[in-house]
């Protein structure tokens, strides 16, 4: 079958081996295969404009991915066979690991049940592909994540039911519902919070951290893992930046949509990063950075650029980001100071910085550390070391949106609790900030449904009515045991037993499993 | 004389996460257990779907099955991504290396005009409904709610999607890397009359909502008559066309339709056995879709391998689901 027309360049290949499989339905009306594409109000004019970000046929994406797996996976079985939890920094170092199984890697599984959807919802076959292989990339990062902290599990409390509890426990409902939202939503909003806002503005801010933090401390299960996904990641940075830019270009119409998704999603994800800050500047026994440092590089001056080359869209930087730049001396403290108050109620331990940890955190917040938060510290500090170690029973006020206890302070007075509220249908709600209060007010039929764990604890929803039943039962934490005060906790004691301190012979755990 | 390396050993506080250990006790698991069950969320969702507002996320009514726990459905095969992806890097390994020897020594555009116009009528449009696989099976994916059940079709989705690539390469080598030879392939597709029966099903089943359903139509009964009759039966009927070295281009998906026949029919036994509405509702599926997949594919059949070959594949299908349970109707065999 000699042919006159010329061998197709990589490009035109790529989309022959995907997108032209693709066919125009005669038999079914366009509208009743794909109900779910125009009702966010997104005019989709030609989905041949779409770019494919990356071009990775199955073959190649079986081959390059099997690779990997095999690399990562002898390093899994060295390192538990080498007990590599005993080379870390600190057992401290564990508890950034909890935070992550329970918060992180139940919405990467979320995210792959979110992809799999949008990639059978677009009629565009290139879209779909890709959406397609960030969910199956998304489905391995799960599991993954339990594989390399699966020895962790063997050897530390706390980590031993991650999922179960990501659907229950109070602070967890912060990143469930993030990705709740996102899911519940349209598909086209769906991929600008997740691919655009999560992926490409906020990675280096949230997966990366974890990662570096755990390079910083020894963890040689977690940094290979972080390195591993770093291509997957890449791709689906990739991924959203076209995302954005396709919808972008389509129509006009589409601007004050994405520009209102824009500054919902930051607002969001800003308040979801408020537990990366405090990992990065409270529980990393050898730190990265701090939380202000990585938002002036991550966001400040990277997210700065990225805006800057959305104006000629018609997009503007997010609303209220002055706000959130302003915040980056203030939440990690403010975070902390939160947990460490009800830290009988969390999957992990916390505890108060020692004395080179407080002089680090003075020299990174020069300008509110010492002002703001050091009295407080060394007030409980010194209350623990009088046997009266400080925990908070009364349970917090949640923001509607983000869910988050209303601990943030105002913008010019970090004295004052920033609070809103609004009246809705006779009912009074109450958020953490103007820019959770807009949220709400864009869509309120949403966000009355949010299931807020206090609230649910008060309905009796939770298993009992006081917070230790709740604790014990409903959350499936072992108190004293999985939570509460590190210093003289059985993981405290069995890291002193590691490092020889005490011989591990004599002061053997009793098996704490839950 | 041993060596024997010294190694300290820690004694675990416990040997793996709760949720296995309750389902399979506190012992040591597998990586396919500690990857595949539990992992999904199942309770206290935030907001209703805006695009099915009356159920909620992850809500197992999606399908009319039911199950007293999904994760009863599991997967012979022991795939999580990993050994998924190890498995399918191997397979196309040997591909890679039959379409480049097929490439080297020009063994498709040696094939006399009429075969290779053949193959472009009658083989290369089947990359049309592997497109359709895969959606349908990334929908699955993102609609059912136990990991074990989920990743199957996530795996499904991009092995479909993979052999569709397959098959595409096959018309480009025939057309030299120029798209040409897809165009033409693409117009049977679309207007050539043998084809019109298995595109209107096809798309049929896109506008399928209920998942299992979905599952069962595609993956069991159009996959069930489907890949035996193309990868099998016309394989051997081109052979007779002169055109046998095709078969090296299409061994992937004979191995691979033998390997999905495991955990589909695992799946079906167990769904089927749960309860006698499970059964009732798959039986009532399969009594309305069987005979139109057949019919779908009868134009196909009778301009390749005769009518008498897919009578058969439809009594061997009507075989295996009975193993499940089920009956199947129609069958003339």
């Amino acid at each position: 079958m000699a042919s006159k027309n010329k061998k197709l360049n990589l490009k035109d290949k790529y989309q022959y081996l995907t997108r032209d499989m693709a066919w125009e339905p005669t038999y079914e009306k366009h509208e009743d295969i794909y109900p779910d594409e125009s009702f966010e109000g997104i005019k989709i004019l030609n989905w041949d404009q779409w770019e494919d970000p990356f071009r990775l046929t199955m073959d190649t994406y079986w081959k390059y991915q099997a690779e990997k797996e095999k690399k990562l996976y002898a390093i899994f079985d060295a390192f538990a066979q080498n007990n590599g939890q005993q080379n870390i920094t600190d057992a401290r170092y564990v508890n950034a690991l909890k935070l992550f199984l329970s918060g992180i890697s139940p919405v990467e599984y979320a995210a792959y049940q979110g992809y799999a959807r949008v990639g059978r919802q677009f009629s565009g076959a290139g879209a779909r592909v890709a959406c397609q292989m960030q969910a199956i990339d998304e489905l391995r990062h799960a599991q993954t994540q339990q594989h390399a902290m699966s020895h962790y599990n063997k050897h530390f409390n706390g980590l031993h039911d991650a999922s179960y509890q990501h659907d229950r426990v109070w602070f967890l409902s912060v990143p469930k519902s993030f990705f709740d939202d996102a899911r519940s939503a349209g598909p086209f909003e769906f991929l600008t919070a997740i691919s655009f806002s999560f992926e490409y503005v906020l990675t280096n801010l949230l997966f990366v951290p974890f990662m570096s933090g755990a390079a910083y401390n020894g963890d040689m299960a977690t940094v290979t893992f972080g390195f591993s996904a770093q291509s997957d990641e890449a791709r689906h940075m990739t991924l959203g930046l076209e995302v954005i830019k396709f919808i972008l270009e389509q129509h006009e119409d589409n601007v004050p949509i994405i520009q209102k998704w824009v500054d919902k999603w930051f607002w969001r994800g800003f308040r979801l990063l408020s537990l990366v800050g405090m990992m990065m500047d409270y529980m990393l026994p050898n730190k990265v950075m701090s939380w202000a440092e990585a938002w002036e590089m991550y966001y400040e001056q990277s997210g700065g650029a990225l805006f800057k080359d959305l104006e000629r869209y018609g997009i503007r930087p997010p609303k209220y980001q002055d706000v959130a730049n302003a915040a980056k001396n203030h939440s990690s403290h403010q975070t902390w100071a939160t947990f460490y108050q009800y830290s009988q109620a969390t999957n992990f331990h916390t505890w108060m910085p020692q004395e080179d940890e407080m002089a680090w955190l003075s020299e990174k917040y020069p300008e509110t550390f010492d002002k703001y938060y050091r009295d407080r510290f060394e007030h409980w500090d010194k209350e623990q070391k009088k046997g009266n170690r400080f925990y908070n029973n009364t349970l917090p006020q949640l923001c509607q949106v983000c869910q988050i206890p209303n601990i943030m302070t105002e913008k010019d007075d970090p004295t004052v609790f920033s609070h809103r509220q609004v009246k809705h249908e006779g009912e009074r709600y109450h958020f953490c900030s103007d820019g959770c209060c807009d949220i709400f007010k864009n869509e309120p039929e949403k966000y009355i449904q949010a299931w807020l764990p206090v609230h649910q604890i008060y309905q009796g929803n939770c298993g009992g009515a006081d917070v230790a039943t709740v604790v014990e039962k409903y959350y499936h934490i072992v108190p004293g045991v999985d939570n509460m005060e590190y210093l003289g906790s059985p993981d405290h004691q069995r890291w002193l037993d590691i490092k020889g301190l005490k011989p591990l012979s004599t002061s053997r755990q009793k098996k704490t499993a839950a | 004389m041993s060596v024997e390396i010294k190694t300290t050993s820690v004694e675990p506080i416990r040997n793996t996460y709760s949720a296995i250990a309750r389902r399979f006790g506190d012992k040591p698991a597998t990586r396919y257990q500690e990857a595949s069950f539990d992992l999904a969320a199942t309770t206290n969702f935030h907001y209703r779907p805006l695009w099915d507002p009356k159920r909620t996320l992850n809500d197992p009514t999606r399908t009319a099955l039911r199950m007293e726990d999904w994760y009863a459905v599991t997967d012979p095969r022991q795939f999580f991504y990993g050994a998924y992806v190890g498995n399918r890097a191997k397979m196309q390994e040997a591909a890679e290396s039959s379409f480049a020897f097929c490439d080297k020594r020009n063994l498709l555009t040696r094939l006399p005009e009429e075969t290779q116009k053949q193959l472009l009528r009658l083989l290369v449009p089947f990359r049309h409904v592997a497109l359709g696989a895969n959606m349908n099976n990334s929908k699955i994916a993102g609609d059912s709610t136990a990991t074990t059940v989920s990743q199957m079709h996530m795996f499904a989705a991009t092995d479909h999607l993979g052999m569709g690539q397959y098959l595409s390469r096959i018309a480009l080598l025939l057309d030299g890397s120029t798209g040409t030879a897809l165009d033409e392939s693409k117009t049977y597709w679309m207007d050539d009359e043998l084809w019109q029966p298995l595109r209107k099903l096809v798309e049929g089943i896109l506008v399928v909502d209920d998942w299992f359903e979905i599952t069962l139509v595609q993956n069991v009964l159009l996959d069930g008559l489907m890949y035996p009759l193309v990868y099998d039966r016309m394989d051997a009927w081109f052979g007779e066309q002169g055109a046998e070295d095709i078969s090296m281009l299409t061994e992937f998906q004979r191995d691979w339709y033998k390997e999905s026949l495991r955990w589909t029919n695992a799946m079906i036994k167990t769904v089927v056995a749960e309860s006698g509405r499970n059964r009732e509702q798959v039986q009532s599926w399969v009594k309305n879709w069987e005979p139109m997949v057949y019919e779908a594919l009868k134009p196909i059949a009778q301009a390749t391998t005769g009518l008498d070959a897919l009578d058969e594949l439809r009594a061997e299908l009507s075989v295996r689901l009975k193993k499940a349970g089920l009956e199947s109707t129609g069958v003339q065999a």
